[in-house]
């Protein structure tokens, strides 16, 4: 038989801990509609869904909260949220439990991810002068194949470029033949670019690890790079 | 950037924006005639990060008009729901690297099915994440659609896609355009 909820001895300390980070998230506004639940393609695994969780949240369990898995598996995809009747926001909700989770027991391959970022700027942990010269090596295998492409530019770090490109580091790495199609387009557009070799991976796994510092110091880095020593007027994402 | 507040001057674009507006300006000229008599079918899978995340529809929209530009707006098929109120694809938010797989691939399931209930031979993903994701997915249900980063059919319809540039092609397209 389950115990009746003793309403006197509620202690909320993490809801108290994540409604002073976040005030606009209005937990206790959820309504139990269910309307997130009904929509999030991560309900049911682990047993858990977003009601839940936030019922959770609002019982106090905060050990039962701090223990699932289920955080990881949410995607923060924020449809909960659009959907939700009261906004609740439910991804910042998982970010912060995710940010409660010691660094060291955080999934090991993002937490990899976000240190290879902070230490070498992508997330593959490639150095930069290995981009640099698998751009160029890839580049020169168009000039040479395609004459229609002999004068093909690409730079790094060229000062005054209007555009800055921030590309995901996998691409480079591990299937270096895609970025020809996206050269040839930018080309063709007689675009005025350049990569950025200053945390240049387009990735953000420290994001997703709730590593607020490493993410802030990735941001910090890249921000000072394209304004103090690029002058470029837009980043853009190839997402 | 805005979570931080760390100060900056330069402006934050998408390249689907850029796409769009230079297919618009007539800086970037392509056409769907390749596809015309072949009449392959397409959909998009939107990324979360730049339909609903940014509160408008406005990049997936612009990711839809350059999808239609080169693939032929008869042969663009949308997946329900779509734009700001698609299904996430399950590989967002570290997922990928995130350890949970069986669970992950569940997740992924109502996408995987809403892709299938399009009928299309391929799946346009313009975020790397949704493109490993969908590809997972297709091997382990055992679906039969192709996923291709954007550039590769902007590339093809401009008949400047190279001989190492189609690993993510279909048989159907997988020499189309070649002198050879
Ligand atoms: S949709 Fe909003 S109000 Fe309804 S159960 Fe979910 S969080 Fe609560
Ligand atoms: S953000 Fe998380 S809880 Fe909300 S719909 Fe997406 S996966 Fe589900």
């Amino acid at each position: 038989m389950a115990e009746p909820i003793k309403l006197q001895e509620f202690t909320c300390d993490f809801k108290e801990e994540v409604a002073n980070r976040i005030p606009e998230a209005n937990f206790d506004l959820c309504l139990t509609c269910g309307t997130c639940t009904g929509g999030c393609p991560a309900s049911e695994q682990y047993g858990m869904d977003p009601r839940k969780f936030l019922r959770m949240l609002l019982l106090g369990m905060d050990d039962e909260i701090r223990k699932s898995p289920w955080a990881w598996v949410c995607t923060m995809c924020g449809r909960c949220m659009s959907a939700c009747p009261m906004k609740i926001n439910i991804p910042k909700f998982i970010y912060n439990v995710r940010g409660s989770w010691p660094r060291d027991k955080r999934p090991k391959g993002i937490r990899g991810s976000c240190d290879q970022h902070i230490k070498s700027g992508n997330a593959m942990g490639v150095p930069k002068e290995d981009f640099v010269f698998t751009v160029e090596d890839v580049a020169n295998d168009i000039r040479e194949a395609e004459p229609e492409f002999s004068d093909l530019e690409i730079t790094a770090d060229r000062v005054g470029a209007y555009i800055a490109l921030n590309q995901n580091s996998r691409e480079p790495v591990t299937e270096p033949d895609e970025l020809g199609p996206l050269w040839k387009i930018l080309h063709k557009a007689g675009a005025d670019w350049t990569y950025p070799t200053v945390m240049w991976g387009g990735e953000n796994y420290c994001m997703f690890l709730a590593d607020e510092e490493g993410w802030k110091y990735i941001m910090e880095e890249f921000v000072h790079h394209i304004e103090h020593n690029l002058k470029s007027k837009v980043v853009v994402n190839t997402e | 950037m805005k979570k931080y507040k760390i100060p900056h001057t330069f402006e934050f674009k998408s390249i689907l924006e850029l796409y769009a507006q230079w297919i618009k300006d007539g800086t970037l000229k392509v056409n769907s005639d390749w596809n015309k008599d072949l009449k392959i079918k397409f959909t998009v899978q939107d990324p979360c990060n730049i339909g609903r995340k940014i509160g408008t529809n406005k990049i997936v929209d612009d990711l839809r008009f350059v999808v239609k530009a080169v693939v032929g707006e008869e042969n663009f098929v949308d997946m329900i729901p779509n734009r700001s109120n698609n299904f996430c694809c399950g590989g967002g938010g570290g997922a990928l690297q995130g350890g949970h797989t069986e669970q992950r691939r569940a997740y992924g399931k109502v996408k995987f099915d809403q892709i299938i209930e399009t009928g299309a031979r391929y799946v346009i993903t313009p975020c790397h994440n949704c493109h490993a994701q969908i590809e997972d997915m297709c091997h382990h249900y055992g679906g039969d659609y192709h996923t291709l980063h954007l550039w590769t059919i902007i590339a093809l319809a401009m008949g400047m896609l190279g001989e190492n540039e189609r690993t993510y092609l279909g048989p159907d397209l997988a020499d189309f355009g070649l002198d050879t």
